[in-house]
């Protein structure tokens, strides 16, 4: 993992206790849990009371940075299929149809099969906290649960052809209001290389702060490759497709000089629209943060792009 | 309909919309000092954005004021286009401070880099720079020192600014140019105007030459 100051860590035993100390606070007892509790835990707690999911919280893998705020996750998204403004998918989200949802996975693969979505959830859940970062030069520190692909793609046992995976999202032009302008070329798809996807880092998440996705997050199923910039991620997906060549993406069919394939994070690869220099974690005001190759990843995934120029390869 | 306020309605009037344009501002640092959560997850790029919308509306409507006068006979608007003008500068300052100050954290050298490689950043800077000098030329001793028609002639400036402000928009949005197309269009009709009232003076003395 990289190294992060000691004064961002929340130990886990007191995030584990978070709500205890929110209690305290509450009480008035603020000054017990200062400097332990982030300015913004009081909303960090305070989730939509969806169900809840079971999982597991051992993973090396996640992270161990005090979590953005739950709202501030939830209203703050970059979901298209719901409208374009960041505030779009938490107004209209409501509608998906979430339940009955399945998911094919198909192509290059010896044995594709329809998963139902209450089968994925029991694919053995854990908690992930990963930094995302947009490629607008914003970041959040998210609570992800969910379960790594490779254990998906086991399932269907990918063959040798197998070399990228595409992702599908759903559309559902009766509840998204977005897909019925073509803004984007629907469905919303998105790939990875097969060896980027069967990365441990690579999750489908299911689960948000101990809960189940909020629609405007992707329910009931995304994807998570926090190296990558968030438009990787695609969400609400009903079709992941293990292909031959190169699939192509969303924002690449739009604007392909803007959004390459890849989108590894890259503090040295500008956006034509933005330096990626440096980034603002939400809510902060200056964007002061300066932006790790591979969001911080570097030590995991660094090895995928040995020898590859990541200035051409963007 | 021909009104004619007395100079205290004039007054009046001023002082209102000089309070009513500081709204959007006072919305903005309420939200700052006691409602965080109306400005949202990312309160500078709300701050930015609201500051830049602001500044195209009140470009526009300086910019309504003279079609708008022409059609109703309301000549006193013209009394309040100085401060309406006025008021765009200010909004455009504030939105350019909080793309420097949140965004850029005031390290120049790469505000200056932005100036030089990103197209939507280079016009909205252009148009903030060229409103510099109307700002300064817009008291009653700047019109007399310049002459009525340099005055004039200087502050035409302003049929470069709106197009490059609305330019910045379209080009800063990523895929969905609906908003900057409704700027698009009612900056189109502000000077469409303008062009067929030209055309009408111009042939006017043709058409008289024509006259039996």
């Amino acid at each position: 993992m990289k190294p992060i100051a000691p004064s961002q860590v929340t130990p886990r035993r007191v995030y584990a206790r978070r709500r205890e100390f929110l209690k305290l606070a509450a009480a008035g007892s603020i000054a017990a849990a200062g400097g332990l509790v982030a300015s913004g835990a009081k909303a960090q707690a305070k989730t939509l009371g969806l169900p809840k999911l079971e999982s597991t919280t051992t993973s090396p893998l996640s992270g161990a940075e005090v979590p953005t705020a739950y709202t501030h996750l939830t209203s703050y998204n970059n979901f298209y299929e719901f409208g374009s403004d960041k505030s779009d998918p938490a107004r209209h989200a409501g509608r998906l149809r979430t339940r009955p949802w399945t998911v094919s996975v198909e192509g290059e693969v010896a044995k594709p099969r329809t998963f139902g979505i209450e089968d994925l959830l029991k694919l053995g859940l854990e908690e992930r906290i990963y930094r995302l970062r947009c490629v607008e030069a914003w970041s959040m520190v998210i609570p992800w649960i969910g379960f790594e692909f490779n254990r998906l793609a086991r399932l269907v046992e990918p063959v040798s052809s197998a070399k990228f995976v595409e992702f599908e999202t759903a559309v559902q032009p009766d509840t998204m209001p977005g897909v019925r302008r073509a803004v984007l070329q629907w469905p919303y798809t998105e790939g990875l290389r097969i060896d980027e996807a069967m990365h441990p880092l690579t999750i489908l998440a299911v689960g948000l702060y101990g809960e189940i996705l909020p629609n405007q997050n992707g329910a009931p199923m995304r994807l998570v490759v926090p190296w990558k910039y968030g438009f990787k991620s695609a969400k609400s997906i009903i079709r992941i497709r293990f292909v031959e060549r190169q699939p192509r993406t969303a924002w690449g069919l739009a604007s392909p000089h803007e959004y390459g394939f890849y989108a590894n994070v890259n503090p040295d690869v500008d956006h034509p629209r933005w330096s990626q220099k440096r980034e603002r974690r939400i809510p902060e005001f200056r964007a002061s943060r300066p932006t790790e190759l591979f969001n911080g990843y570097a030590a995991q995934v660094a090895r995928l792009y040995a020898g590859m120029d990541l200035k051409k390869y963007f | 309909m021909r009104t004619q306020p007395s100079k205290t309605q004039i007054a009046f009037l001023k002082a209102a919309l000089f309070v009513a344009a500081l709204g959007p501002l006072a919305k903005l640092v309420a939200g700052v000092l006691y409602f965080p959560e109306s400005l949202g997850a990312n309160p500078a790029e709300f701050i930015t954005r609201s500051t830049g919308d602001w500044t195209l509306r009140f470009l526009l409507i300086t910019l309504a004021v003279t079609p708008v006068r022409r059609l109703t006979g309301w000549n006193w608007l013209l009394r309040l286009r100085r401060m309406l003008g006025l008021y765009a500068f200010f909004y455009g300052v504030m939105h350019a401070s909080s793309y420097a100050g949140f965004d850029q954290i005031f390290d120049f050298s790469e505000i200056l880099a932005d100036i030089a490689k990103r197209p939507f950043i280079t016009v909205g800077f252009a148009a903030l720079l060229l409103m510099g000098p109307l700002a300064a030329t817009s008291t009653n001793a700047m019109v007399r020192r310049l002459g009525a028609a340099r005055w004039q002639a200087l502050h035409r400036l302003i049929y470069l600014i709106a197009p490059l402000g609305v330019l910045h928009f379209w080009w800063m949005v990523k895929r969905d140019i609906k908003e900057p197309a409704i700027y698009a269009t009612v900056l189109a009709v502000l000077l469409a105007y303008r062009a067929a009232e030209r055309m009408r003076t111009a042939l006017r003395p043709a058409r008289l030459g024509v006259k039996p």
